[in-house]
């Protein structure tokens, strides 16, 4: 991934600062943490009302995504559903464990972290 | 004509074992709709050849991309999140998830939605030897919208004129539950008397008559007359149709994809009063 000055990635967050967690759940994450790498300004990015859907958590915890500006996805796990929409909009995604976000920025800018070239879950109901 | 559903809570407490057993033991005077449309299984008990098929689809939007502004109005509407919009791909329709509901085509200011159908199941009727009628329908692999197919297997005619339609429910107390019960005259609660067996037979209770729905229970695998389900039964005053005793024989007999009639032929007159004594 090209490191353009204006990169955006999106967590899927445990807390709502760079301290926090990885959550590695996407579709049911309480919300996203979406850091500017230049500058280091960060916010938070609400997704709690996708927690409790009946169906198509993932495909809308991705379009929070896209909606955020983000360039970058960086969770824990990919379903088929939300990766398609990511991938329509170009966004790559990587994964990692639960680890502090502060942590995997600088894991991203080392190149450390694995994209993700396929849905490594299958789809659910829940 | 009386139709008469076999629910339960619970699954796997004999539900399907119950309905094939009352249409060998009621030949004469029942067919049976498998209802269970996410995995049917009645035709697994009965030899049966097909004799009529229908399609079941359901429509879903298909977006004009020439006309489209990327607006995203449709995907705030959309209720069942089965659209997205990923940028300048435009709009993505996840059609598994759609229930049809139209909603998007309505809302979107440049007209560049159409709704078109898709196949999600089908309704297969089929025939044993003795006449008597099983009507199947089965959902597509993937796709929610269970309601949509159970409705077409209950709307689906008779081949020949019966005094009771039954019907074998899914199991739950969800959507494709209600689809399954409503309208029917009657529902047999199929239960055990377990704890988890008691629990969901109350959240069954309780749906039927929200529906207001008559209804009566059937506790299968009993172990003891006296038991905690006939003791809540007796309590709420609810009527228990039959008690069928734990066997060992019939779970044999089921193994080799024979009903409970077959293992137990006693229950020939019981199981014809049962369906006499639903619509008393």
């Amino acid at each position: 991934m090209h490191k353009t000055k204006t990169l955006k990635i999106a967590f899927s967050s445990q807390g709502k600062d760079l301290e926090s967690l990885l959550e590695t759940r996407f579709g049911r994450c309480s919300g996203f943490i979406v850091a500017d790498l230049q500058s280091m300004e960060f916010q938070w990015i609400e997704n709690s009302q996708n927690q409790n859907a009946a169906q198509g958590a993932g495909i809308q915890s991705a379009q929070n995504v896209i909606d955020s500006g983000a360039h970058v996805l960086i969770s824990g796990h990919c379903g088929p559903k939300a990766f398609r929409v990511l991938s329509a909009a170009g966004i790559p995604i990587y994964l990692s464990e639960a680890k502090p976000l502060f942590q995997l920025i600088e894991l991203f800018k080392e190149d450390q972290l694995q994209e993700l070239k396929s849905p490594d879950v299958e789809g659910h109901w829940a | 004509m009386k139709t008469i559903a076999i629910a339960s809570g619970k699954g796997g407490t004999g539900k399907t074992s119950l309905a094939i057993s009352l249409l060998q033991a009621n030949m004469d005077r029942s067919r049976l709709l498998d209802c269970d449309v996410e995995e049917p299984n009645c035709h697994l008990f009965l030899h049966t050849h097909s004799v009529s098929k229908l399609i079941v689809n359901k429509l879903i939007p298909k977006i004009n991309e020439d006309l489209c502004r990327l607006c995203g109005k449709c995907v705030k509407a959309c209720q069942f999140n089965a659209l997205a919009l990923a940028g300048k791909s435009g709009i993505l329709v996840f059609e598994e998830l759609c229930h049809s509901c139209g909603g998007c085509a309505r809302i979107c200011p440049a007209g560049a939605i159409t709704e078109v159908p898709v196949r999600i199941g089908e309704v297969v009727q089929s025939q044993m030897d003795e006449g008597m009628e099983l009507t199947t329908g089965t959902l597509v692999v993937g796709h929610s919208t269970a309601p949509t197919v159970i409705k077409a297997v209950k709307n689906s005619a008779a081949i020949r004129p019966v005094l009771f339609t039954l019907i074998d429910a899914p199991p739950g107390t969800s959507c494709s539950f209600v689809a399954a019960v409503e309208k029917t005259d009657f529902v047999i609660l199929v239960t055990e008397a377990t704890p988890f067996g008691l629990n969901d037979l109350k959240l069954a209770i309780e749906a039927l008559e929200i529906l207001k729905l008559p209804f009566a229970v059937v506790i299968n695998r009993s172990q003891n007359e006296e038991n905690l389900v006939k003791e809540f039964c007796d309590q709420r005053g609810f009527r228990i149709l039959m008690q069928i005793p734990e066997s060992r024989r019939v779970a044999e007999f089921y193994a080799q994809g024979k009903s409970l009639l077959e293992a137990m032929p006693e229950y020939k007159e019981p199981l014809r009063r049962l369906l006499e004594r639903c619509v008393a």
